[in-house]
């Protein structure tokens, strides 16, 4: 049997090895790392970098045309019309009020989603981290709307949230009156919140575990022995010992949230009026959704967001070395 | 072993060699991107393969997308030189630069000019006033449909042809009222739909060509919109749900006898004909009237070829066929669509349907499609026209939310409007 396996691999090494030698005849044996990894650079320079580029000519650009070579050079003026404000703390005043709106939704979105995110995150982690029964079927159940569609969650939602959804139901069968959770701008923000952690607090509970499982029982068996209490030895021993995980979490759901778009479209679509509208969404509706696209200015919004996400991203980076060193 | 492998490549090559130019003789494949709003991809699918049948040099593909694909995905695949040969579109007018023109390739130009002598001009190119760039699938025209049992039920009479937006809200009201109806008048969220009431009220649009939105009869419009929204008669679970330019219907709650008055268009007619039936009695009304006149926005969807098919002359044989009376004919009548064809329009269409409330609605669309009125027209014929629905939408919405006063909105209506069509002016 092995000796047929080997036949079969000797055979197919011999196909696959004419054109890797002829590749190393070309580029030579030093060249080979940067062969096999080309295809792949390719595909992110055709896939990642090329649209950045164009996302800043089109940014520099106006008028409406899709195809770069016909846009005119405007310069910063997207930037400018973007900026454009009598008083940044009164968006009426603002020439693009809707991106401003957008602004604001957006950081009192990422302030609410990310604190309740990590709060509940790590309540999760604590529990599942202890000797429960059917523990493995409790972490497999929190970590399940991660694995469903931004689409799919959405639908879950709206069927339960909606005028004459599943919650309204059961609040009208209990003798309250119907709440109108998504036409309510209050309502429909803080439900934009609560869907947004509860499809993705799974994920960073999975991290937090890591994390608490990482920490040596030993430190816990001798604070117990010195009789310290358990609120103690969670502020002096989990919060320290779990704290790189808990910045990569907070980073990585800081990015999460600026970005926020798919499940609360088809949520509430943005509203009621702008109240669930954010950044992602202005973008978007703004280089798309309209007959005449002003690619521009959509993408004058995208590169701040993108330095936004930058200047997170590096955080993470910083906090993540801070943690190795 | 290699010797082997170069002798099976070259094999390979060889017999695709032979069969690549079979096949490419064997039949042109012409695409076409098609969206459905009830059973009208069947129909035109069942119909192509008849004319697959008697053209065996033309397949035709029919590749079936949702409709924001059409509004959204295509113009970005057509500006980019992308486009497929044919599409049914409903954004007539601002893509028509890329429409092209299939009057060298038809057999028979008199016929088009006859037949379609109001819809052709809407798929032209701005400044042409001759040329045929489209086939009109569905012609349709925005009016109130009527849940007559809630009425009864209520004991109120249904306003008559001539009754005012103000005297359908009150009988809507009190219907609602009585009955315990969560819904009295349910608007589509859509631009297309309020424009018809706006004209009623007497908006102007223009100044001489120049676009002047906000005027005493728009606001007008808007106002009633708003103040509906304030004392119940409309529920803020259609426009208030979704926010920006988001279309948002009242299709199943129509269909689920929660709303009395439900102002859509005549498309709807074939999906209520199938979601309702005779489940209650329901039917089309003319438009209510305004001080200005009574009519609502005509509209449709109609297949367009793009100029760069390369098959001009297979597509223009497809346009030819859909559009010739034996089969434009059975595509209405199975379809439940109201015609763009002058002679059927005249001639009436035995529509496929047992159903009164279905036969009546049609009739009620194609009187209102005789009531028109020329602005209109004019509104539908307008390259632009979402430039002027979708402010009116996201800014009125934004009222009605509370985020800002009905007067801040018409300003920023009219700032939106000036700034998509600078944006658009910026060559």
């Amino acid at each position: 049997m092995s000796g047929a396996a080997a036949l079969v691999g000797g055979g197919i090494m011999r196909v696959v090895s004419w054109p890797l030698e002829a590749l190393q005849r070309r580029v030579g044996a030093a060249g080979m790392p940067y062969a096999f990894v080309a295809p792949n650079l390719l595909i992110f320079a055709i896939f990642v970098v090329a649209p950045m580029v164009l996302n800043i000519w089109y940014a520099v650009t106006g008028g409406t045309e899709l195809m770069p070579g016909s846009r005119p050079y405007v310069g910063g003026s997207n930037f400018a019309e973007l900026a454009a404000c009598g008083n940044y703390l009164v968006v009426e005043t603002c020439r693009q009020d809707r991106f401003w709106r957008a602004v604001g939704n957006t950081t009192w979105f990422v302030g609410f989603q990310v604190i309740g995110m990590i709060l509940l995150s790590l309540i999760t982690a604590l529990i599942l981290n202890r000797p429960i029964r059917a523990r493995g079927f409790f972490r497999a159940v929190f970590f399940y709307p991660v694995l469903l569609s931004p689409v799919v969650v959405a639908l879950i939602w709206k069927w339960i949230l909606q005028p004459d959804g599943v919650l309204n139901a059961v609040l009208v069968g209990a003798g309250g009156a119907r709440v109108p959770f998504l036409l309510d701008p209050g309502w429909a923000f803080s439900w934009t919140v609560l869907v947004s952690i509860w499809a993705h607090m799974g994920f960073y509970t999975l991290i937090l575990l890591a994390g608490l499982q990482a920490i040596p029982p030993d430190l816990y068996e001798a604070a117990a022995m010195d009789g310290t209490p358990r609120w103690r030895a969670f502020w002096r021993i989990t919060l320290p010992l779990l704290m790189p995980n808990m910045l990569v979490v907070l980073v990585l759901g800081l990015i999460r949230a600026v970005q926020a778009f798919d499940e609360i479209f088809i949520l509430t679509g943005g509203g009621p009026g702008t109240a669930t509208q954010y950044l992602v969404q202005y973008i978007y509706e703004t280089a798309f959704a309209n007959q005449i696209h002003i690619l521009g200015l959509a993408a004058a919004a995208s590169i701040l967001v993108g330095g936004v996400l930058l200047v997170l991203t590096l955080l993470q980076m910083l906090f993540s070395a801070r943690a190795k060193s | 072993m290699r010797s082997i492998l170069r002798r099976s490549m070259f094999g390979v090559l060889a017999l695709g060699a032979l069969i690549v130019p079979i096949a490419a003789r064997a039949a042109t494949e012409v695409r076409i991107m098609w969206y459905s709003d009830g059973n009208e991809g069947e129909v035109v699918r069942d119909l192509l393969n008849r004319f697959e049948t008697a053209n065996p040099d033309i397949k035709v593909i029919l590749d079936t997308v949702p409709y924001k694909t059409i509004t959204e995905n295509l113009p970005a695949q057509v500006a980019s030189g992308q486009a497929p040969d044919m599409a049914r579109v409903t954004d007539l007018g601002s893509q028509a630069q890329y429409y092209l023109d299939i009057t060298p390739y038809i057999k028979d130009q008199a016929y088009w000019q006859a037949e379609f002598p109001n819809t052709l001009q809407w798929t032209r190119p701005a400044g042409k006033t001759d040329g045929i760039y489209g086939l009109m699938t569905q012609l349709t025209v925005t009016l109130p449909f009527v849940n007559e049992s809630l009425f009864e039920q209520a004991g109120v009479a249904v306003p008559g042809p001539k009754a005012t937006w103000q005297e359908w809200a009150t009988a809507a009201a009190a219907v609602a009222k009585k009955v315990n109806a969560p819904i009295p008048i349910a608007i589509d969220r859509s631009g297309h739909r309020i424009f018809g009431m706006a004209i009623s009220m007497g908006a102007k649009i223009w100044d001489g060509d120049k676009v002047a939105l906000v005027d005493p009869g728009f606001k007008a419009m808007t106002q009633l919109i708003y103040d509906w929204h304030r004392d119940g008669v409309m529920a803020k679970q259609i426009w208030g749900s979704v926010g920006g330019t988001a279309y948002r219907g009242a299709t199943e709650e129509f269909a689920n006898g929660q709303v009395v008055v439900y102002v859509s268009g005549t498309w709807q007619i074939a999906q209520f004909a199938k979601t309702i039936g005779d489940g209650f009695d329901w039917h089309a009304v003319p438009s209510p009237c305004g001080p200005a006149a009574c009519t609502g926005l005509p509209g449709g969807a109609a297949l367009v070829a793009y100029k760069t098919t390369k098959h001009p002359a297979e597509v223009a044989r497809i346009m030819d066929y859909l559009a010739s009376e034996p089969v434009a004919r059975e595509f209405y009548a199975r379809t439940l669509f109201l015609p763009a064809h002058a002679s059927m329009l005249k001639s009436g269409i035995d529509y496929q349907t047992k159903l009164p409330q279905v036969k009546e609605s049609l009739q009620s669309g194609i009187a209102a499609i005789a009531a028109l009125s020329p602005l209109a027209y004019r509104v539908q014929g307008y390259a632009q026209n979402r430039v002027l629905f979708n402010p009116t939408i996201s800014r009125l919405n934004q009222a009605i939310s509370g985020e800002m006063t009905l007067p801040d909105a018409w300003t920023r209506i009219s700032s939106d409007v000036q700034d998509a069509l600078q944006a658009q002016a910026v060559k």
